[in-house]
């Protein structure tokens, strides 16, 4: 009887995707439509004349007006078509396919490793307010806030490879000395451990070490400093001083009372933070020779392939969608809250 | 009168005195304005003040390490980096500043009336909200460029339109929470009406925490230009800019030369890293609650 | 059983060291409940959350001792002091439902504190709940246990926070203005039970509060505080009979009690004549089934249902009702900042309700009917100083002044009104509390309204300065003929200035007339439920 409110608002969450996703594809299709070069004088080849531009654009069928256009393009994308590209030959959702488990691999080992770092962080900066722990924490989120990412990837190599010596050549996910891993998830951490292969394995790692710092620094910054004033925030609550007058422990009101409370608004800046980590995974990806669908939408650019930069930003947007999703539904779970007269 | 009297100079500090307490109050704050003003000027006066053309170059002097002639050293094709550097600073504090400006004004008169007037004008603000948040805002600023055309102004555009949607949400979360305060209720009965009380009573009282978000986004901005200038969108060469010189250096930096990457991006942190100090201290000269 | 001496709290703050607590001694015997009084500032809270150790950050006990059973509370041992919280001394605090954690089952909640004091195993802790709220006689404790604060009442959550402390059976109950927030019926069921808990248990308790007249009315014994510093200690009828300290007696006069007048609530040297006050016969303000209703989640809700009254040129009227009777609604209807869904409002026989809320702003009717707000605090814009606050109806109204003429009816108002001209340049969080209450009226009168809706306007004061304000209100109704509608939950004071009374529940009139009558012969149930849960003080005899 209690759960219908809830369920009530889980379905509503998941129905209110359905419009973003239709504006998504929306705009996605603009933003391509008007990119600049003439996808058909491209495709018809340098030495074409009029006529036979003419004829690659009706057969791309650009010819048509906007709208209908559009609705070809809706149509191809529920069956799985995102067109092909120009530069590889190849269908774009191949293409993207074969590409997003590096991408994935790489933002999600990111996001892990600074989570795991900011979260303990802000916690014991909000514990002990003015001591060195909290001083440094917030030495962090004001300097990891102004880190352009592409730079401290540069730096990183800089010292790491270049001066140091320790980490191997930012040319991709493995070295070329080792064989791919046998194909399973896509990531090669994953792979390699299921194939027993610890030797692909450890030069899988050293490659993902760098740029997953590198993104990991950048998403440092916001978690860290949310869980502080979350924490601060919930540690200074009237429900908190009950618990400490009824005399429970300092483990249990900081833990069972304090930080599932502090969570919510944390699992909430989660959504901006992907949101930055998938811009940010573009920059990274450059930098370090990454063949995720970052670079090969920014190779993609360049050449005004535009079929593969629509897949792209449609693919990225769709990826976004879905996580806020997930943390919407998250957040559903723990806080029982939500679908009633919300206060 | 048996009241207890408050706390309180007899007098309330004009605006440039509260203006100067706050900078003397907080030494951090004094920091970030010194060098703001020091960016600002580096803007204003850098490009007629430099000892080297940005744009001369000089194959003979090509990719010199940083000298007494070259303090930042040469890059490639023998420009000076120093110059390029300051040079530089004209051009992404205007991209930023003016990003900035367009969208704090128009996600101000959006959240503003959706948080005020509700239904479903709120409710037509939030789907368009939701679908541009939908995107990851680097690569929808990456589309528009993309799209529009490579130049600056658009680039100005793109970041504009990828951060109305946290002033919108802003504003309308402040201008929500004040709407029915007993100060909004009083104004209309002092004969104001609806735009009036939103203009000039309950939007002003926002604006402290504003303040914060514009300084952080004027930050971000410029993160955002040098991000899109460095997978070569937006700015393009021979133009000085943060964004590209780290593009361009970071071809030579796995061979050992640094300088042409290092300097560049170092500028780039300072001037992030100012305005998001400035951010609090801003905060503090505009909220009237922070005035002894 | 607790024997504080000399206890002396200071908190560091950013102007230097403050003292809040300075050099307090008293005694808590077996059994017996005694009252700490005081008003805002005056230590009361400070000293118990001293004795519990549970101080903000910035604040430590800087002396004295305080002994239960033997242990000095001051030096024990954190562990030894996590012991003695819950299990030994137990505090509830004000504000219920926040005091509650919002995303953890009640029950859950109740079980914590038995499992960290060992009185309940995993196994048995649910069963141990149920019992703690069947103790502080929830029904249907069984279900209660799953259910989170929010899908609970005000009153509901108190006595679930006062399950949690009584979970451990604690010797002494440390209750901080545990019913701030309530409604008034709510107010008695809770501290009635508070105090038959305590008799049962043969517990003792300490009941921290600013309301001298409940304090009275529950309390053994009664400590007075002010400035950190005890002023006077006894029996509650020998503190009201014969008050030894000025405080005390300032205290006594100002809490609103029957058979006294207005005046009564001033200190004797204040104490001047009230002003003759003319009613005239004929209606200013006539309300004919006034009805509103809201679109809710669920359906309709019917805020205001057909309600009729009026109100006499020069006459003060009295709304009472406890929260959600609609009395709010009503007043936002009457001062046109809300449209209602039929009825009319007759002002000086012209229908109110003809000109829809947004339009009325430019009505010219505008300025004769003005509102003072509840909390001063949210009522003034924090960007504007008092003085631009005042001059706003003025500017925008009436006249519409500027320049000289403008200054000259603001420092009017600010002498009508008591404050002074110096205060004029401040920011409202540079005033008290009492400070922002004038600026509030000054701005409501300025435009010379015949028709003032007060709302609840000292809720939120000290019990000295609503003494003061009422008294104010009193000498500005016959100074500049205003007729007053009183909206309070307060009866003590609708009764002293108000000729007529109007009580509400759930939207609908129940009983209105004059004063007097209404409040020593209700004819209604509830009416009579209302008086009989407002606390009384005792009466005073006559100061020889």
């Amino acid at each position: 009887m209690a759960s219908y409110p809830r369920l009530r608002a889980v379905l509503m969450r998941v129905a209110q995707s359905v419009p973003v996703v239709v504006g998504v594809v929306v705009i996605s299709f603009l933003l391509t439509r008007a990119l600049p070069g003439d996808p058909a004088a491209y495709f018809a080849g340098a030495a074409a004349d009029e006529a036979s531009i003419e004829q690659v654009r009706v057969a791309l069928g650009l010819d048509k007006p906007l709208i209908q256009q559009f609705f070809i393009y809706s149509a191809d994308l529920l069956r799985g078509d995102l067109g092909r590209s120009v530069s590889s030959g190849q269908p774009v959702a191949a293409d993207l396919a074969k590409r997003l488990p590096a991408s994935l691999e790489l933002t999600l080992t990111a996001l892990l490793l600074s989570c795991g770092i900011a979260i303990p962080l802000g916690i014991l900066a909000a514990t002990k307010p003015g001591s060195w722990i909290d001083h440094i924490c917030r030495l962090l989120v004001t300097a990891g806030v102004s880190l352009p990412t592409f730079f401290t990837g540069i730096l990183l190599i800089y010292f790491f490879y270049y001066l140091l010596g320790i980490a191997p050549s930012p040319l991709g996910r493995l070295d070329f000395i080792y064989l791919d891993p046998e194909h399973v998830t896509g990531f090669y951490l994953i792979d390699a451990a299921l194939a027993g292969d610890w030797e692909t394995w450890s030069g899988a790692a050293k490659q993902l070490i760098l740029p997953a710092v590198t993104l990991a620094l950048f998403t440092l910054a916001p978690i860290a400093r949310m869980t502080r004033a979350a924490m601060l925030t919930a540690l200074s609550s009237d429900f908190i001083r009950t618990a400490r007058a009824a005399g429970l422990s300092s483990g249990m009101v900081l833990f069972g009372y304090a930080f599932r409370n502090a969570m919510l608004p944390v699992v909430t800046t989660l959504g901006m933070v992907f949101s930055f980590a998938l811009g940010a995974n573009v920059l990274v990806e450059k930098v370090f020779a990454w063949p995720g669908i970052g670079s090969y939408a920014v190779e993609a650019l360049v050449v005004s392939d535009y079929a593969a930069v629509q897949g792209f930003v449609l693919i990225m947007a769709l990826l976004f969608v879905l996580l806020n999703l997930i943390i919407d539904l998250l957040y559903t779970a723990i806080d029982p809250r939500i679908g009633f007269a919300a206060k | 009168m048996t009241d207890i009297p408050a706390t309180g100079s007899p007098k309330s500090s004009g605006s440039l005195d509260h203006m100067l307490y706050v900078l003397r109050d907080n030494p951090v704050t004094l920091l970030a304005f010194i060098l703001f003003a020091l960016i600002l000027l580096s803007a204003v006066f850098g490009p007629a003040l430099v000892p080297y053309d940005p744009l001369q170059t000089d194959a003979a002097k090509a990719l010199q390490p940083p000298s007494w002639d070259h303090w930042f050293g040469t890059d490639n094709v023998g420009r000076d980096v120093f110059s390029r550097v300051i040079a530089a600073t004209r051009l992404d504090l205007t991209i930023s500043i003016a990003a900035v400006a367009l969208s704090f004004v128009a996600g101000s008169v959006l959240g503003s009336i959706a948080g005020y007037w509700g239904g479903w004008l709120d409710i037509l603000l939030n789907r368009i909200l939701d679908t541009i948040m939908a995107f990851p805002l680097f690569v929808l600023a990456m589309g528009i460029v993309a799209a529009l055309g490579n130049s600056v102004e658009n680039i100005i555009y793109a970041t504009a339109i990828i951060n109305v949607p946290f002033y919108a949400r802003l504003v309308r979360a402040e201008v929500n929470i004040r709407r029915e305060a007993g100060f909004a209720r009083a104004a209309k009965l002092s004969g104001n009406s609806d735009v009036q009380v939103l203009a000039l009573h309950i939007f002003p009282n926002a604006l402290p925490p504003m303040m914060v978000q514009v300084s952080l986004n004027l930050g971000w901005a410029i993160l955002n230009a040098a991000g899109l200038s460095f997978i070569g969108l937006g700015v393009r060469p021979p133009a000085p800019e943060w964004g590209i010189m780290v593009a361009e250096g970071a071809n030579f930096i796995v061979s050992g030369e640094w300088w042409m990457a290092v300097f560049p991006g170092l500028w780039l942190m300072i001037a992030v890293f100012t305005f998001n100090l400035l951010g609090d201290g801003l905060r503090d000269i505009v909220d009237p609650r922070k005035r002894t | 059983m607790l024997s504080v001496k000399d206890l002396a709290v200071t908190f560091r703050t950013r102007r230097g060291p403050v003292d809040a607590v300075r050099g307090v001694s008293f005694d808590v015997g077996r059994g017996e409940i005694l009252g700490i009084v005081g008003e805002s500032g005056s230590g009361k809270s400070v000293t118990s959350y001293a004795l519990m150790r549970i101080l903000d950050a910035g604040g430590s006990i800087r002396a004295g001792e305080a002994v239960y059973s033997g242990i000095d509370l001051h030096s024990a041992s954190e562990k030894d002091m996590r012991d003695i919280r819950g299990r030994e001394i137990s505090m509830i605090f004000q504000n219920p439902r926040a005091a509650l954690n919002p995303i953890r089952k009640v029950g859950h909640q109740i079980a914590d504190v038995l499992r960290q004091h060992a009185r309940a195993t995993r196994h048995d802790a649910r069963a141990k709940a149920i019992a703690a709220l069947e103790a502080v006689r929830i029904n249907d404790a069984e279900a209660r246990c799953e259910a989170y604060p929010f899908e609970l009442s005000g009153g509901m959550c108190q006595r679930i926070v006062i399950a949690i402390a009584l979970a451990c059976d604690p010797q002494l109950l440390i209750a901080d203005e545990p019913t701030t927030g309530l409604d008034i019926t709510t107010q008695k069921a809770v501290m009635d039970l508070v105090r038959d808990l305590i008799r049962e248990r043969g517990m003792s308790s300490i009941l921290i509060t600013h309301d001298l007249g409940m304090a009275a009315q529950y309390c053994d014994r009664i400590l007075v505080m002010k400035d950190g510093a005890i002023v006077e200690q006894g029996l509650p009828l020998d503190i009201f009979s014969n008050p030894q300290h000025p405080y005390t007696r300032k205290l006594v006069d100002a809490t609103p009690r029957d058979g006294e007048s207005i005046r009564s609530l001033l200190p004797a040297e204040d104490r001047r004549p009230e002003p003759a006050r003319r009613i005239l016969d004929r209606p200013l303000l006539e309300v004919r089934d006034l009805t509103k209703t809201y679109q809710g989640k669920s359906g309709p809700v019917q805020a205001v249902r057909g309600i009729s009254f009026s109100v006499l040129q020069g006459e003060s009227v009295g709304l009472v009702g406890e929260s959600g009777c609609g009395k709010s609604t009503t007043s936002e209807i009457l001062v046109r900042l809300l449209d209602p869904t039929s009825g009319k409002i007759l002002f000086d026989g012209r229908d109110l309700a003809e000109v829809p809320a947004p339009a009325f702003g430019r009505d010219p009717r505008r300025g004769d009917i003005q509102m003072v707000f509840q909390d001063a605090t949210d009522s003034l814009n924090p960007r504007h100083t008092a003085r631009q606050s005042i001059a706003e109806p003025l500017r925008r109204l009436g006249e519409r002044l500027r320049g000289a003429a403008l200054a000259a009816r603001i420092e009017e108002l600010a002498g009508l009104v008591g404050l002074p001209l110096a205060l004029l340049e401040r920011f409202p969080h540079q005033l008290s509390g009492g400070q922002k209450a004038r600026v509030g009226i000054a701005r409501a009168i300025a435009l010379d309204p015949k028709f003032l809706i007060l709302d609840e306007p000292t809720a939120a004061l000290d019990v000295s300065i609503q003494a003061v304000v009422l008294n104010l209100l009193v000498d500005l109704r016959a100074k500049l003929g205003m007729s007053y509608l009183f909206v309070s939950h307060d009866l003590h004071v609708v009764r002293l200035l108000c000729d007529r009374v109007v009580v509400m529940k759930a939207g609908e009139i129940v009983e209105q007339g004059p004063t007097q009558a209404v409040m020593e012969n209700p004819q209604h149930p509830y009416t009579r439920t209302l008086l009989s849960a407002a606390p009384t003080p005792p009466l005073r005899r006559a100061v020889a």
